[in-house]
């Protein structure tokens, strides 16, 4: 798979690579409850493939289990892929190689489990700092802190003294100030409430903009993601189902999960986008021990056929930048099944 | 959260000391009584009436009196003069035996928590088997290995405290890693003895304060009953258990030269036990119990 998520408008001199994600698998081992029984485990990630450029934001939406924080930690080494590669950083480096070298940073969902209680907010903030010289360390902790929105005096109190927000703010600085080239987010803003979202996720954007870091979005929020990313990938059962550029995510979705997953998508006023019809799925995903033979989402699917419960799809380019894993893509639209004569009625 | 730290007004350039873990009357009253043995123990030597291992001192035998407060022994020495001789031995035997157990524990239990996997199972095999045999047995072993005297005799005690060191250190540690600030600092690039000793020890003082203070008073018994069965420091030198020992024979007929040593043990024990009940109840208020603030 090729695909780099730029647009196709995008000027020739292309920012680096930063992130290669080429095929990674993550199993889990299960635990044998007898010698007899056959060695088996969970498919958390299984065939993975995404690039990511400077500068960019590529979010990941799925429900939970789909395996999009297992994705994260591939991407920032702390787990290794069980196969496949990860490849972080301008010069291509191994994931798990480049971990604690200040290449990949994270900031994490629960920004009170995120910091040393035991620690003032400086010094965490220059734990991301080893080998650097105590005044330059100062220098670019000061410069971190305020660069997050914080006053100097924030240096010097612990995690349990600020509200949640300042404390996520407080993993921002760390995250940012060994000025690494990809930052991993993972349910960032998750935890905090809308008003504070909404201003972390400017801080994330601004801080883009100023250092050129690309972002790896994870979420189960759709609309935090679409609002930062410029490219979505959505993930069913340890696989990416669809990957489209952030545009396409208000009406151009062809995966029926990414559509039932949008249409779902909780909504203050009609914004006069298109009518939209509420998608809603039966049952749980699948066991992720032992993922169905045919497409993952068929059990689940409103528009399944029998081809699709015998023959897994594969990732396809619907259109230049826009990636989809169906056999009937764009079947389902927000406003329901676009085809009639195309078999088994919607779910609505 | 699993911290016992009070929320506290913002701090303004100066941190405040967390705030003294002991409070309360009947704690109070344990530290007062410990302070005293500490002061007994430092100037014993200075304050005895007689030297506790003269010999006729006295009449032997004799009760209570003004000569002799506490009476003597059957060999006539000055019985508050060995009791008060008598508190150094059992306040180093505890502190040795505890600060042994505490350093080599609390290594272990992080070293297995933090290291997972084979490290784990190996270690944590290791304390099982500790647990497993009988703590005085274990403890006679050790000093048939070692010889007798007070500093083996308190490893002997602190091998017999190091399991329940290792277990505490063990999982609290497991249940600090999985908080992700241990995950943001291998990002950061810190080592793993840096995140033990920068992130994990502070994080689990609490549990292991707790449990050394909880353990001082076992020690202190456990030292005795090693004294009385001969383990402890050498005659004629005064010490609890074997002042009790040598006396028992005497129990019905001048019951004081039992009692006074026995007191004085016993009050240092309860001291020590009430300070543990009271550390306890304030990490953990569901368990609280009457010795609470």
């Amino acid at each position: 798979m090729t695909d780099d998520r730029t647009p196709p408008t995008a000027q020739g001199d292309e920012p680096e690579i930063v992130l290669d994600v080429q095929d990674a698998v993550r199993h889990y081992p299960l635990r044998r409850r007898s010698l007899r029984e056959p060695r088996r485990s969970v498919h958390a990630v299984d065939g993975v493939s995404v690039r990511l450029r400077s500068g960019r934001t590529l979010g990941i939406v799925g429900e939970s289990g789909c395996g999009k924080s297992t994705l994260g930690r591939l991407i920032t080494g702390l787990e290794t892929p069980t196969s496949g590669a990860v490849r972080v950083g301008a010069n291509g480096t191994p994931a798990a190689a480049a971990s604690g070298r200040g290449t990949v940073q994270a900031v994490f969902q629960d920004p009170a489990s995120a910091l040393d209680p035991r620690m003032m907010v400086r010094q965490s903030v220059a734990e991301a700092l080893g080998g650097v010289g105590r005044d330059e360390r100062d220098r670019r902790v000061d410069e971190a802190i305020a660069a997050v929105g914080l006053t100097p005096d924030f240096g010097s109190r612990y995690p349990h003294e600020l509200s949640g927000g300042q404390q996520q703010r407080v993993c921002i600085a760390r995250a940012i100030v060994g000025e690494p080239d990809l930052i991993l987010l993972d349910e960032a803003v998750s935890s905090l409430d809308a008003s504070l979202q909404a201003q972390i996720l400017d801080l994330l954007e601004r801080l883009q903009r100023d250092t050129g870091t690309a972002y790896v979005f994870i979420s189960h929020d759709l609309r935090a993601v679409r609002q930062v990313s410029h490219s979505v990938a959505v993930m069913y059962l340890g696989q990416v189902v669809e990957q489209a550029p952030a545009e396409a995510f208000d009406r151009g979705l062809l995966h029926p999960y990414a559509v039932a997953l949008r249409s779902t998508e909780p909504r203050i006023l009609d914004d006069g986008v298109e009518p939209v019809e509420r998608v809603v799925l039966r049952g749980e995903p699948p066991s992720a021990v032992a993922p169905p033979a045919g497409c993952r989402f068929a059990p689940r699917c409103p528009i399944v056929e029998d081809h699709c419960r015998r023959v897994a799809p594969d990732l396809v380019e619907a259109t230049p930048g826009h990636l989809v894993r169906c056999h009937r893509p764009g079947d389902l639209t927000l406003s329901g099944v676009a085809r009639a004569d195309a078999g088994t009625p919607a779910e609505v | 959260m699993s911290t016992i730290a009070e929320r506290r007004p913002p701090s303004r350039g100066v941190r405040l000391p967390r705030r003294w873990p002991v409070r309360g009357v009947v704690a109070n009253i344990a530290l007062s009584l410990i302070l005293l043995y500490v002061v007994l123990a430092v100037l014993g030597p200075y304050i005895t009436p007689f030297a506790p291992n003269q010999v006729g001192a006295g009449p032997n035998l004799s009760p209570p009196s003004s000569d002799h407060w506490f009476g003597t022994d059957a060999l006539g020495r000055d019985q508050l003069s060995r009791v008060i001789t008598a508190v150094r031995p059992a306040l180093l035997a505890a502190l040795y035996a505890v600060t042994f157990a505490l350093a080599i524990g609390t290594v272990i239990g992080i070293a297995a928590g933090f290291l997972g996997g084979l490290w784990d199972g190996a270690l944590s095999r290791v304390v099982d088997l500790l647990f497993a045999i009988p703590e005085y047995l274990l403890a006679i072993l050790v000093i048939a290995v070692m010889g007798s005297g007070l500093v083996n005799a308190s490893l002997a005690i602190g091998i017999v405290c190091i399991p329940r060191f290792a277990r505490i250190a063990r999982g609290s540690t497991l249940s600090i890693m999985e908080r992700s600030f241990i995950d943001a600092a291998r990002l950061c690039g810190r080592g793993r003895l840096w995140i033990m000793r920068r992130h994990i020890l502070p994080n689990i003082a609490s549990p292991l304060v707790i449990m050394t203070a909880i353990n001082l008073s076992t020690a202190e018994a456990a030292y005795a009953a090693l004294s009385f069965l001969g383990f402890g420091v050498r005659p004629p030198a005064a010490d609890y258990g074997s002042m009790i020992s040598a006396s028992q024979q005497y129990l019905l007929t001048d019951p004081w030269v039992v009692a006074f040593p026995a007191i004085a043990f016993v009050v240092l024990v309860l001291a020590f036990n009430l300070i543990g009940d009271v550390m306890r109840d304030r990490l953990d208020p569901r368990s609280r119990t009457s010795a609470g603030a």
